[in-house]
């Protein structure tokens, strides 16, 4: 084999996580309550072309989660090697973007470097200028004559090769059901996809960083980050808020007072502070016991599992409140006093009669939750208690690129496509829980 | 409601406390002083010695909770939890790493932090209100719809791409107003005004949409369709009634941030430079200064409480029915 797959600690739980999600949506299908809302969601056009542009972003990231490391050359009489360097499944398929390093900044679809410098002109004579990207629109001969036709012909191609991809999902898949806005949005995402598979391996689209490398890589690479951030702080705080919130609101007395004591105590701390104070923590953990680590990618990667079951033991008070209200409420329903009656036991009533009920403000909660997380990363990175400055985020983009906005003329590609890419996912997010408050409260419905 | 308020204070005492254990344990237990001078040390200079010279130049050199050495009530008092944790509770910070004294630096940066959030708060508090309540009026024309749909993407965007958007277009491209610093005395608009304006639409999204849920639920609701009934123009009975009905949700969620205002806001000040409180944490932060950080934690959890009670008393003032015993 020439390669070794390589399971990082998030990659894990990310599979454990999907397990999850899977095993959720199964059970749903064959429950009552949550089948009518779950294709009230999807049968809703903004609940179904959000769920599209999430999906799409999942499968980013789950590319992304592929991890392997490349086998070194052999050398005779000796044990495979491997290289030190990790790689994911996303980064061999975009291999012709990420192994196009220029030397520095140079804008979108530049085909010269955004500095100058000391080039040797035709005539043998030495000129400050700017030099040709040694990638970008190199297989133009003169970019000046030449550079729209080209990306006039390229783009064209792309769109075409898009709408050709839409017409044939429409035509096999989509005929029967599906609504105009899903197939508009689905138009939407193949173009874009269309553009940039005919574009990208020919100029940087977005530009290129200070270091040279292509922004639209970085971009589909912080995906990942962003997503883990959003969804495996969930699976460190749901368990917190689901036990203490239901156990507070079901045994009251001594149990509640502890519990509330807990989560105010843990309220009342600026949150920024108090996740700042646990980073700080674990980086300074971290960096005593370098050992630990083979290789960069784990160091980073413990780190942003770190962050995660930060924001998890510092964000499930809200829940928990929510949680322990419900309970309060459900303990005293007719049908948990029939089945106290009846001697089942308090663990069992817990998990078969109240979780049941709570689940949809689990759900709701859940869902609106993940948009904030992502937000927070970028913050968080920016304050220096985010993931590792090593890593591709979001967070990371708009911290190296912040400053860049004082120079002549104006770097702003780099700020503008981990925006971009964050309020893409953010507004569908932000959107898709909407649909899904909307569909499991009822009562919330037209509210907001 | 003077034993209230008093009874109220006093549950206080054990939050704190579990608040100082909580980052005594984060800050010398998980970490220990020995690991805090290496950090401060730098790679090159650890030596048992360097860091022996570096605790006691800091006051670390003392066991955790109990001191064998000494007699009596020093056996308990003379430890880092009572000298740098309990100390907190007579707010006495005592010094940063740089030696400077923590409370006095609080008490001057404490200013410029209140001239950005005070009047961001109570501008925006109106300016949130009265666009709810404008949306609230047009409900379920396209207006509305178009307002919602604005909020959900203004709340879409990250807060960063406010501040450094903001930044741009008004300092640089504009010119409107320097891009960062700070003056003291009369002349400190000119650098508030844009950290003020940048806050003020970074968090519109968010709130209006919030603030018109509220209005929506409370419209439904018999009283204002008695009020109607009684011949008032629908702009009495939004201002009127709906509004003062609303006050209760409304204040739950804004009286328990005023005391915190004068901590400032990290994002904000460290982007446009404001030498606030804000920024003195964020610097903490980055310079690992733990000995501020835990001061900021206290006083934040502090502060945090004392908004949770006058919230309660924010409640008699808007709604006869509620008294505190």
């Amino acid at each position: 084999m020439s390669f070794k797959p390589i399971l990082l600690w998030s990659d894990a739980l990310i599979l454990l996580l999907l397990a999850v999600v899977a095993a959720g949506i199964w059970l749903a299908r064959h429950n009552e309550t949550f089948r009518g809302p779950l294709r009230q969601v999807w049968a809703h056009p903004v609940g179904a072309s959000t769920a599209l542009i999430l999906a799409l972003y999942a499968g980013i990231g789950l590319l992304d989660s592929l991890h392997y490391v490349d086998r070194l050359p052999d050398a005779p009489g000796k044990p495979a090697s491997y290289s030190g360097e990790v790689q994911s499944a996303l980064d061999k398929l975009l291999t012709p973007l990420r192994e196009k390093v220029e030397k520095t900044y140079s804008a979108p679809f530049a085909t010269h470097l955004y500095a100058k410098e000391t080039v040797t002109g035709p005539d043998g004579k030495e000129v400050r200028d700017f030099p040709r990207l040694k990638h970008g629109g190199t297989h133009l001969a003169d970019p000046e004559k030449a550079f729209w036709p080209d990306v006039l012909k390229r783009g064209g191609l792309g769109v075409l090769g898009g709408l050709v991809a839409w017409l044939v999902l429409h035509a096999f898949a989509l005929r029967s059901r599906g609504s105009r806005v899903v197939s508009v949005t689905l138009l939407g995402i193949l173009l874009t996809t269309g553009l940039l598979v005919a574009l990208a391996p020919h100029y940087h689209v977005l530009g290129t960083d200070k270091v040279g490398q292509d922004v639209l890589y970085l971009s589909l690479k912080s995906v990942r980050t962003g997503l883990l951030i959003g969804t495996l702080t969930t699976l460190v705080m749901l368990p917190l808020a689901l036990g203490l919130g239901m156990a507070a609101g079901y045994f009251g007395g001594r149990v509640d007072d502890l519990i509330q004591y807990v989560y105010t105590t843990l309220n009342s701390i600026p949150g920024v502070l108090l996740i700042a104070a646990a980073v700080l923590v674990v980086q300074v953990q971290i960096e005593a016991h370098p050992e630990l680590f083979d290789t960069a990618a784990a160091r980073s990667d413990v780190r942003l599992l770190a962050l995660c079951a930060i924001l998890g033991a510092t964000g499930w008070t809200g829940l928990a409140r929510l949680l322990r209200a419900e309970a309060l409420k459900l303990r005293e329903l007719e049908f948990v006093q029939a089945a106290r009656a009846f001697g089942v036991t308090r663990g069992r009533i817990l998990l078969r009669h109240l979780l049941p009920n709570v689940m949809h403000i689990v759900l709701i909660t859940v869902v609106i939750d993940f948009s904030g997380l992502v937000l927070a990363e970028a913050v968080l990175s920016y304050v220096g208690v985010g993931v590792d400055p090593a890593m591709i985020s979001f967070g990371n983009m708009i911290n190296g690129a912040r400053l860049e906005l004082a120079r002549e003329p104006v770097v702003w590609w780099q700020l503008a496509a981990a925006f971009l890419f964050m309020f893409a996912l953010v507004l569908a997010a932000n959107l898709f829980a909407d649909q899904v408050r909307d569909a499991l409260d009822p009562k919330a419905k037209g509210r907001a | 409601m003077l034993n209230y308020v008093i009874r109220r204070l006093l549950y206080a005492i054990p939050i704190l406390l579990g608040v100082n254990l909580l980052t005594f344990a984060l800050f010398f237990m998980v970490n220990t002083p020995d690991d805090m001078a290496r950090i401060h040390l730098g790679a090159k200079h650890v030596t048992p010695e360097a860091i022996a010279r570096w605790k006691t130049e800091h006051g670390y050199d003392k066991p955790l909770f109990l001191n064998e050495t000494a007699q009596g009530g020093a056996k308990l008092g003379d430890t880092l939890f009572v000298e740098k944790s309990l100390k907190l509770f007579v707010l006495d910070f005592g010094a940063a790493d740089d030696g400077r004294d923590i409370a006095r630096e609080i008490k001057t940066r404490m200013w410029p932090s209140l001239a950005i959030a005070l009047p961001t708060f109570l501008v925006g508090l109106l300016a949130y209100i009265s666009f709810a309540l404008l949306l609230v009026f047009f409900r379920g024309t396209r207006l509305d719809a178009a307002g919602v749909v604005l909020c959900v993407a203004l709340m879409s965007i990250s807060g960063l791409f406010y501040v450094i958007g903001g930044q741009y277009l008004m300092g640089k491209l504009w010119h409107w107003f320097p891009i960062s610093g700070y003056q003291s005395g009369l002349e400190a608009w000119k650098f508030l005004l844009m950290p003020v304006l940048v806050s003020l639409v970074a968090g519109i999204g968010d709130s209006a949409r919030f603030y018109r849920a509220l209005f929506i639920e409370e419209i439904g609701k018999d009283y204002v369709r008695t009020a109607r009934a009684k011949g008032l123009s629908e702009l009495r009975v939004l201002f009127r009634h709906v509004l003062g009905n609303a006050m209760i949700p409304i204040l739950t969620g804004v009286v328990v941030v005023i005391p915190r205002l004068f901590l400032g806001s990290l994002i904000i000040e460290s982007f446009f430079g404001i030498p606030g409180l804000g920024s003195y944490t964020i610097d903490a932060i980055q310079a690992q200064d733990f000995a501020i950080v835990r001061s900021m934690v206290f006083l934040g959890s502090l502060l945090y409480i004392v908004g949770l009670v006058l919230t309660d008393i924010s409640y008699t003032l808007v709604d006869p029915r509620v008294r505190l015993e």
